[in-house]
């Protein structure tokens, strides 16, 4: 039995296609990728993403305990500030890609991976010191609202001004009525907030910020234009680009890495492959021949198969047959040639700057 | 809205085939088409390729998925629509239309007669539902 979010029967009014995700059940579409990407590129989109987890540290010494960790550095950041990190085994290698939210340095909160809740909150009570972690993922919903017309929806219903909440930064407030975690966030390439909000409460807050946003032309987005909004960014997807095997300088995320800031899990192995250099490294690449990269593709040099690719699609904004992958660091600068193997069909691609999709 | 036109004979792997002289002209579906969401990309066969009743000819791809077309009949390829290279969504629009992805030249019309008409075929999509 597939697990549902608190916004499953709204899905099912709205006509969502409803499909298995990492064991939920979670819409796809309502009428079509590319129409629910288009909106949030050009107006406005909501996704319920309340299947991901939330974790939570309390208490003296919760930074501390949350900064060993994860790999960005909590005490450089203001109360008030989110991080995007990665939290790491002793390999080096990604247990998961988090947001870590300071409240203060006595209460930290940290976003996971829908499929990895249970497996982050195991890793990180058995890792942390100090500061025991509490699973908060049932007590939240979790409505992103993502699209230039975002930021102006979500403050017509926000009780208090959200101009100082600049991006990576969060508040708490009442949207519609309703006490929420109000977070500039995304995993678009949009502006727009993540809106944190008690299940009970956030079919009310759904169909709220769907009929204030009419005039915007706001419509509900299923995981499908959430996948193809991110390709467009190259932001990495957990169990695709990233996983337990691939470190987080491999994955071009060095800027979440701060090595000086003392001890955490992983640092030591990361400071190691930096001292003997990447072999491999994630790259975004675009077809130069006819065809649609897709996760798993074999990626070809000389005719012989050096990496795989980890995500690709048909980029409805770039209308540009565009994939991410892992290849050897001779053919990760921009501009350099090989093939994916499209069903035994080699096919050109070549190395582009990314993000893919640049706003404006 | 779903449409099953009566002129046309249909298979149980969701293509269409419409008799033309002893030309057959082949797509898919509008039920193929809203199950595959919007397509973005059709492997077209070569023109004067052969095809072979219920075997590949063509791969179908949508924002999603990856998707095999078969062939309703067997005959040489005697067109094949360009267009889709540049507009794939033709086949969402306009499955019967627009959205036509090869023209076959057959042997025996008699093949595309022993395809399903459109009350079997809607018989067929009830019974999957």
């Amino acid at each position: 039995m597939a697990r549902t979010t608190p916004l499953n029967a709204a899905h099912r009014k709205l006509g969502g296609r409803m499909v298995d995700f990492a064991g939920w059940d979670m819409p796809v579409q309502y009428t079509g990728v590319i129409q629910e990407h288009e909106a949030v590129r050009t107006g406005v989109g909501l996704f319920d993403v309340s299947h991901m987890g939330e974790i939570e540290f309390k208490g003296p010494g919760a930074l501390e305990t949350a900064n060993r960790l994860i790999t960005n550095d909590l005490a450089k950041a203001t109360d008030g500030q989110a991080l995007y990190a990665g939290l790491l085994n002793p390999a080096g290698g990604f247990v998961d890609d988090v947001v870590a939210y300071r409240f203060s340095p006595e209460h930290i909160f940290i976003c996971v991976n829908a499929a990895n809740r249970e497996k982050d909150f195991a890793w990180m009570k058995a890792n942390a010191k100090g500061v025991v972690p509490v699973d908060r993922s049932d007590d939240y919903a979790q409505i992103a609202v993502q699209g230039p017309k975002g930021f102006a929806l979500v403050q017509r219903l926000a009780n208090k001004d959200l101009q100082g909440v600049a991006t990576y930064r969060f508040t708490t407030g009442q949207v519609a009525g309703i006490d929420c975690i109000i977070s500039r966030t995304g995993y678009t390439g949009e502006d727009g907030f993540e809106l944190y909000c008690p299940p009970a409460k956030a079919e009310a807050l759904w169909f709220a910020l769907l009929e204030a946003g009419k005039g915007d032309g706001a419509v509900p987005a299923g995981l499908g234009a959430r996948d193809s909004l991110r390709t467009e960014m190259k932001y990495a997807l957990y169990g695709n680009d990233i996983d337990d095997q691939h470190t987080p300088l491999e994955a071009g995320l060095g800027w979440i890495v701060k090595l000086d800031k003392g001890e955490f899990i992983g640092a030591e192995a990361l400071k190691a492959q930096k001292a003997k250099g990447l072999s491999r490294k994630l790259v975004g690449f675009e077809l130069t021949e006819p065809g649609v990269p897709r996760a798993h593709y074999p990626i070809l040099v000389d005719g012989q198969k050096v990496g795989e690719v980890t995500s690709g699609t048909m980029g409805p904004s770039v209308k540009k047959a565009i994939g991410i992958g892992y290849v050897p660091l001779s053919h990760a600068a921009e501009g350099s040639t090989f093939h994916i193997d499209i069903r035994g069909r080699p096919v050109a691609a070549r190395v582009v700057k990314t993000p893919f999709y640049q706003r404006g | 809205m779903a449409d099953y036109p009566k002129n046309l004979k249909y298979t149980k792997d969701h293509e269409w085939a419409r008799k033309d002289g002893n030309k057959v002209v082949v797509g898919v579906t509008f039920h193929a088409q809203e199950a595959l969401g919007d397509v973005v990309y059709v492997e077209l066969p070569k023109v004067g390729s052969a095809m072979t009743a219920g075997k590949q000819f063509g791969v179908i791809e949508s924002t999603k998925a990856v998707s095999e077309l078969y062939a309703p009949v067997t005959g040489k390829v005697t067109k094949v629509n360009q267009e889709l290279t540049k507009d794939p969504t033709a086949v969402n629009r306009d499955p019967y239309q627009a959205g036509w992805i090869v023209e076959v030249e057959v042997a025996s019309a008699g093949e595309v007669d022993a395809l399903l008409d459109a009350a079997a075929y809607e018989q067929l999509l009830s019974t999957q539902k």
